[in-house]
């Protein structure tokens, strides 16, 4: 039944977003302050999973793979396949979840408990509006940026794992991931991106704004925010993936 | 003028709020006296609509606040200013761009005009040359400041301040009440103040409501209090000294 409650609470705080803009230049304004703290601030830790991750990935399908019979290439198609469907979108937002989740619920959450937000609604100001809307437009735009820079950085640090530890050479990687590609595959990746941009950014507004009580409740809600985002982002990875392949 | 009506909440069971109804009168300073966790705070949310009252209505000039749709609830909420406990400033903002929120958001002012008014509400509350500071970087006293300075941003008809004086040393508390009946008297503004500060109460109200366990205990004029009879009010009062 607390789901049902607390998933009903978050349909109407999204439903009280999306009201006529007070002034639109100010939200516009918001929007791109947003898309510099999610993206910019979160492009260090993307390239550094990134390059880690199609390095180790390609390490360990080699490890798997050695054989006279499987050619070189396939390597590189397996690495950059799995980078595109399911490594930079899926494990790059449960970081981002993490790291972007945790800032905006807690700055909600401050907001919340020092009446701030009461603040701004005495002001005639919608507040799930004005704080949450630029951080879902902002995070919608970057964290597709996010995904498509981690994608080929996965396949850069794939191309240098194989030349550094002589288990394929870049032409032999880059030839796998040309012959696998599949467009679609880019399209379903960015799917999964918007979604999961969403789904960080609406869930973690929501436990921030509905924080009640001082830094401890603050604290939690942060947790809260980061867990139920994973949760919901592995969720919604199983049916994508059911739905789209 | 703000009329409430018969106004009751309970939370969990516990009835805080026990159908109040005054009134308060425009350009004077009204103040809501009581012992911590009696209802003041709840009643004053209720009466800006941050807090949903189970039964009752609250009137500003002749506009029934607690019917009203969302849309024009906020039409009448930008009439007010109000000045929290806590003073509430946004911390990742100036104190310019604190006091110029409201101009941004609901004029269409020129940076300068929007610059000029800050200036004149920051003069307002004697507060000149801080413009560019965090709330972090300022004192408890000038945050308060700033906080009217603020609420008094827009032109508002009615100003709420919930225990102006709270975690402010005697001199600081004077200078804020004085603000606030200064500012009152100026703009002919209805003004309704939350505080257990005697002192407050005799140097600028001039309406009093005591409010003992969620109901209206006594109303009338300050220079009434001490001749009001009433027990509890007394006992209040001379707890209040006695603190």
């Amino acid at each position: 039944m607390k789901f049902f409650y607390q998933f009903g609470k978050y349909i109407l705080f999204l439903r009280g977003m999306f009201s006529k803009p007070e002034r639109l230049s100010v939200y516009i304004d918001r929007t791109f302050t947003e898309m510099n703290n999610i993206g910019i601030g979160s492009l260090a830790i993307v390239v550094i999973i990134a390059f880690f991750q199609g390095a180790v990935t390609t390490l360990q399908i080699a490890y798997q793979l050695i054989s006279p019979l499987i050619a070189k290439p396939v390597i590189g198609s397996i690495v950059s396949d799995s980078s595109m469907l399911e490594l930079a979108p899926t494990i790059t937002c449960l970081v981002l979840a993490g790291k972007v989740g945790s800032h905006i619920s807690s700055e909600i959450g401050t907001m919340r408990v020092s009446e701030q937000i009461d603040a701004l609604e005495v002001m005639g100001i919608n507040s799930s509006g004005y704080l949450a809307l630029p951080k879902i437009v902002g995070g919608l735009i970057m964290i597709p940026i996010l995904v498509i820079i981690s994608i080929f950085l996965s396949n850069v640090g794939g191309i240098i794992a194989g030349e550094a530890s002589g288990i394929l050479t870049s032409e032999e990687y880059l030839q796998g991931a040309r012959e696998s590609f599949l467009p679609y595959n880019l399209f379903f990746s960015l799917v999964k991106a918007v979604t999961y941009a969403f789904i960080i950014t609406s869930v973690s507004s929501f436990h921030g704004y509905y924080t009640h009580g001082g830094a401890l409740e603050v604290g939690s809600s942060s947790t809260k925010a980061v867990v139920y985002s994973a949760i919901a982002i592995l969720f919604s990875d199983y049916i994508l993936a059911q739905l789209m392949l | 003028m703000i009329e409430i009506n018969n106004i009751r909440k309970s939370f969990e069971g516990k009835e805080v709020l026990k159908g109040i109804t005054t009134t308060f009168e425009a350009g004077k300073t009204n103040l809501v006296i009581g012992s911590s966790g009696h209802g003041k705070s709840v009643l004053m949310k209720c009466m800006v609509g941050l807090i949903v009252p189970d039964d009752g209505h609250v009137v500003y000039d002749n506009r029934d606040f607690t019917n009203l749709p969302y849309s024009e609830m906020r039409d009448v909420r930008r009439e007010i200013g109000m000045l929290f406990q806590g003073t509430a400033l946004f911390d990742s903002l100036t104190v310019e761009q604190n006091v110029e929120f409201s101009l941004k958001m609901f004029t269409k002012m020129t940076p300068a005009e929007r610059k000029d008014r800050v200036d004149f509400c920051l003069s307002q509350v004697n507060l000149e040359g801080i413009n560019s500071k965090f709330p972090a970087e300022i004192s408890g006293g000038m945050k308060k400041r700033v906080g009217i300075a603020r609420a008094i941003a827009l032109d508002i008809k009615y100003l709420f301040s919930d225990e102006p004086n709270s975690g402010l040393d005697p001199l600081t508390s004077r200078v804020i009440d004085e603000l606030i009946r200064d500012i009152t008297e100026e703009f002919n503004i209805t003004t309704v103040i939350n505080t257990h500060d005697m002192k407050t109460v005799f140097d600028i109200g001039d309406n009093v409501i005591f409010i003992y366990e969620g109901s209206n205990e006594w109303q009338g004029k300050v220079k009434d209090i001490k001749s009001s009879g009433n027990k509890r009010l007394m006992n209040f009062i001379e707890a209040s000294y006695l603190g």
